[in-house]
């Protein structure tokens, strides 16, 4: 079953043509990684299937709804975690998976539950009444994804979620992105790291707008003729004329 | 999903070290010093004194202008290049100059003249204390006509009383017509200067990003932005009021009512107002500087300070266009006059357009996504 | 010296580049020199006053119609009883109700007693002392026009002269108060913000661990603002004297020397800000209530010191906005000399040295 689907999905902001006619379709509990240079049309391309920024050009939906018209049924079945750290730093840890879990209409008292558990299974208890601004950026990161699919989304969209944190604590973050994906949420995700890519089942990578490969990451390195994800990449962004 | 929110707001609310103390303090601190400074009044004019004359006359002209209790001599020159030092080194506010011969020339030509000196680089207390000096000179006028007439002269220059009534502030106290004034500056700042930096703040953070993939409704986010700045609002409304109670003795003439009702009002335009300007800043500090501006503007062009009838034409213009102006007068009305609501009707729809214009235009300028 | 001239240029590049920043600082001034020119006018004119005369003879005429002639005045109307008075002071509809006495000629006449009240609207009680010391003046005028069958024997004129401000306009008052408003706000306030951004950034860390000496980085973050206040000190005094026609009596160059101290204590004032603070909020909010509010109420600009209770009396001598408010006044409307402000010169001085030597010892700690 397809829970994203791009055709054609263009957006210009005056003559800059961010994203360009992409097309593209991810199955649900997939872990569909994006990838793509700085100012390639990674994180424009994520705006618009959230319900963020109009296309310019046409059609997507996102588990069933089209991203245009229905913009806001969209929105009730996705989560999202930005590129910048967006929880609310002068609220406690608790306090924001609150407010989360109650914004997406969850049960005011199924939230007080679901949040203990959550912090059990993360091993967080302890932390349950620090305010987020006290947190190590590896731990924000992870609070902020486990906000993002507090409520159960179909679909979570990622964007450079693992930014600025150490080796050991993308690891740590990706386990999280495979417990997500075997409860059988979609994962959407963009990064910079080629190591990560490797974790995802499909890669697309964007060049200039434009996807100028899609395929589990195993058929792209034979297809290039590459020993890793990282040459593969290189191969690709070596053809951008923007920048 | 509106509760969650308000829980959120209401607890960045009183964790921040800053807003709270701010929503008690600023209107305590104003309300207790503004009217202590902000003060037109003209009284204790420094007058420097060139007698000339030195007669009895001269004399006596001199005792009933201390007798006044408007005027302290705090100079008395030799001539009045030495006056006007005192002028000029701020000393002296007025000089008065009685000419030599003062006494005989009144007597024998029947005429005299005096000469008043007034520094008038502050108009208002130039002017103000030289008719306050003319007037008591025209009083010694009268006495040493009749003097000098005897009963002759007292039926030839009939009297004629003029009294002088002040309505609704009979001791002219400037609190009375400064502290309504502050109540809404304060209302002014609290509801539409801290929801719109608290919404663009959130901008800035990213947050409100994360806010708009979710299915919070835009107007259900704002509602609850606003929300803990209305109530604060009222709170300060209180504490004003109660405040002028206890410090200046200032009760409203009218209803209490009638403050909360147009306050209301008020507060819903001024917050749509800084809805607008949160919606074209980009950060924090154009937001201030925006807000600054207008708010500077909107004082100014009130009347909070100065009549507005006294200002040229083409700011009697602008003016119709500051809110703060008609709830001004509304507060000063309904304090000192007892005005009802039938005799604010005007301010009522001027008051009402300004929280549709505000709130539509806010409404319009707003896009959750691009 | 060229490491400095590169740090001077990169300010000024980023305040030209910022449209809002740019705005603030030369819009703002030229707003507020207007704004306050002509939004505090202690002038009054045109006050709308009504008539209760149940006589209505040649006395009563005669000076309700000097009174309308009077560019103070202007008639709304007759009130024709006392219950309409209280509805039309009620509206807000007029500043003055003059009440004659019934039988008014016949009276001053006969028995030589009548009566006049003024009843004013107390609610701005500077208006209605000004109204009622108008209309009081105008009624002696006219009860001696009126009696000028035979000129009134012994009779004493007074000569008034008003010294400085013949027309007695507010904005000669005014006008040397909201300069020092302005060069308060462009210099002090601007350069904290300016100072607790690139603090925020962090690029001051950078800066601080460039081989440039502090002091060489501080004067190169304050020349632009210096550069600036320049600016809009000509700009504000070209608008005081062609747009709100304030002349300028006193000699230019002293008046630009005591503003260019006055600037100095500001910029080192900002410079203290700016070593208290890490933020631009801060730094805003810190300069809006310890600089500019103190300007506006307690540096004699609108409100008279005399006025005010002891204690803020003591208070304002501290604001430097004081010291050169009064020279202001004192050189460009009065048009004295350096003598006459040695005064202010020697505090402002006094006080751009402890604050300059103040936020440069705290400006190296930092750097520790």
């Amino acid at each position: 079953m397809k829970v994203i689907e791009a055709e054609n999905l263009t957006k210009r902001f005056g003559q800059f043509t961010a994203v360009d006619h992409i097309s593209f379709a991810v199955e649900k509990g997939e872990i569909f990684g994006f990838l793509g240079a700085n100012g390639a049309g990674k994180t424009t391309a994520m705006r618009m299937l959230c319900g963020l920024s109009k296309p310019t050009s046409g059609k997507g939906t996102v588990s069933g709804f089209d991203i245009d018209k229905e913009s806001e049924a969209v929105k009730k079945s996705i989560g999202y975690m930005s590129q910048k750290f967006a929880l609310y730093e002068d609220l406690k840890v608790w306090e924001n998976l609150r407010l989360y879990g109650g914004i997406y209409g969850m049960d005011n008292k199924a939230i007080g539950p679901k949040i203990d558990e959550l912090l059990q299974q993360l091993g967080f208890e302890s932390e349950k009444d620090t305010m987020v601004k006290s947190l190590p950026l590896g731990w924000k990161q992870k609070l902020a994804f486990s906000a993002a699919i507090f409520h159960e989304p179909k679909i979570v969209f990622l964007d450079e979620p693992t930014g600025g944190v150490d080796p050991a604590a993308r690891r740590q973050f990706w386990e999280l992105i495979y417990d997500a994906a075997d409860r059988g949420i979609t994962v959407f995700v963009t990064t910079h790291y080629m190591d990560e890519a490797e974790y995802c089942n499909r890669v697309s990578i964007m060049v200039d707008g434009r996807i100028e490969a899609l395929d589990t990451p195993k058929n792209l390195k034979k297809q290039f003729e590459a020993e890793n994800m990282d040459q593969v990449f290189h191969q690709l962004a070596r053809r951008a004329k923007r920048n | 999903m509106l509760r969650f929110l308000l829980e959120k707001e209401f607890k960045q609310f009183f964790r921040n070290s800053f807003v709270p103390r701010m929503v008690i303090m600023f209107p305590l601190t104003a309300i207790l010093i503004y009217p202590l400074v902000a003060n037109f009044e003209v009284k204790n004019v420094n007058l420097s004194l060139v007698d000339h004359d030195k007669s009895s006359y001269s004399r006596s002209l001199v005792q009933k202008v201390v007798a006044s209790g408007y005027f302290n001599i705090t100079n008395v020159a030799s001539n009045y290049e030495k006056a006007l030092r005192t002028i000029e080194s701020n000393r002296a506010d007025l000089i008065l100059e009685i000419p030599s011969n003062f006494e005989r020339t009144l007597v024998k030509e029947r005429k005299a003249n005096l000469m008043i000196s007034a520094n008038a680089v502050n108009g208002n207390k130039g002017g103000l204390g030289t008719a306050y000096l003319v007037r008591i000179i025209s009083d010694f006028n009268g006495n040493i006509q009749t003097e000098l007439m005897g009963n002759h002269g007292r039926m030839k220059i009939p009297n004629l009383d003029i009294i002088p009534l002040y309505r609704y502030n009979p001791s002219l106290l400037y609190s009375v017509f400064m502290v309504p004034a502050i109540l809404i500056m304060v209302l002014a700042m609290i509801c539409g200067f801290l929801p719109a930096l608290n919404i663009v703040g959130e901008k800035e953070n990213g947050t409100i990003e994360q806010m708009n993939v979710t299915p919070v409704k835009k107007f259900t986010f704002i509602v609850s932005k606003l929300i803990p700045y209305w109530l604060s609002g009222y709170v300060v409304l209180t504490i004003g009021i109660t405040v002028s109670l206890l410090v200046w003795k200032l009760f409203p003439e009218g209803y209490l009512i009638t403050i909360y009702f147009f306050a209301t009002i008020f507060i819903l335009a001024f917050s749509g107002f800084g809805l607008v300007i949160s919606n074209y800043a980009i950060t924090v500090q154009q937001a201030m500087f925006m807000m600054f501006f207008f708010v500077l503007t909107f004082i100014f062009m009130s009347g909070l300070y100065t009549p507005v009838e006294n200002m040229p034409n083409w700011a009697q213009f602008i003016s119709h266009f500051s809110p703060l102006k008609y709830i001004i007068q509304v507060l000063r009305m309904v304090y000192l006059k007892g005005s009802a609501f039938n005799e604010l009707i005007p301010q009522f729809i001027a008051l009402c357009g300004f929280a549709i214009f505000f709130n539509g235009w806010a409404v319009l300028s707003y896009r959750k996504s691009s | 010296m060229r490491q400095f001239l590169i740090f001077t240029q990169k300010e000024f590049f980023h305040i030209f580049r910022d449209r809002w920043t740019m705005m603030m600082l030369l819009a703002l001034p030229i707003a507020m020199i207007i704004l306050f020119g002509f939004g505090i006018t202690t002038e009054i004119k045109n006050t709308k006053f009504a008539i209760y005369d149940p006589s209505r003879d040649m006395a009563t005429l005669g000076i309700v119609n000097t009174m309308e002639k009077n560019e103070y005045f202007t008639l709304e109307g007759y009130v024709e009883n006392p219950d309409e008075m209280e509805t039309i002071f009620k509206e807000g509809k007029i500043g003055l109700l003059v009440v004659f006495s019934e039988g008014f000629y016949e009276n001053i006449i006969r028995t030589g007693d009548a009566q006049v009240q003024l009843i004013a609207d107390g609610t701005d009680p500077n208006t209605a002392s000004t109204i009622t010391n108008y209309a009081t003046n105008i009624i002696i005028g006219y009860q001696q026009e009126l009696l000028e069958v035979g000129e009134i024997p012994f009779q004493i004129t007074p000569e008034v002269k008003l010294l400085y401000n013949p027309t007695m306009k507010s904005a000669y008052n005014i006008v040397p108060g909201v300069i020092g408003m302005v060069l308060m706000l462009i210099c002090a306030m601007m350069t904290s913000v300016s100072m607790a951004k690139e603090k925020e950034l962090g690029t001051m860390e950078v800066i601080l661990v460039s081989p440039m000496p502090p002091i060489l980085i501080v004067i190169s973050k304050v020349i632009p603002y210096f550069v600036i206040s320049m600016v809009n000190l000509m700009n504000v005094l070209a608008l005081a004297v062609f747009v709100l026609e304030v002349p300028i009596v006193g000699n230019f160059f002293l008046l630009i020397f005591v503003s260019l101290l006055f600037i100095f204590v500001a910029l080192a004032l900002g410079l203290l800000i700016s070593t208290m603070v890490e933020t631009q909020l801060v730094a805003l909010l810190l300069s809006v209530v310890g600089l500019l509010m103190p300007v506006i109420m307690l540096s004699g600009l609108m409100f008279p010191i005399e006025n005010m209770p002891i204690v803020l009396q003591y208070v304002a001598q501290i604001i430097p906005a004081k010291w050169y408010i009064s020279a202001m006044r004192d050189v460009m409307i009065k048009g004295l000399g350096f003598t006459s402000i040695i005064m202010e010169v020697a505090v402002l001085s006094a006080m751009a040295i402890v604050l300059i030597a103040i936020s440069l010892k705290k400006f190296k700690i930092r750097l520790e």
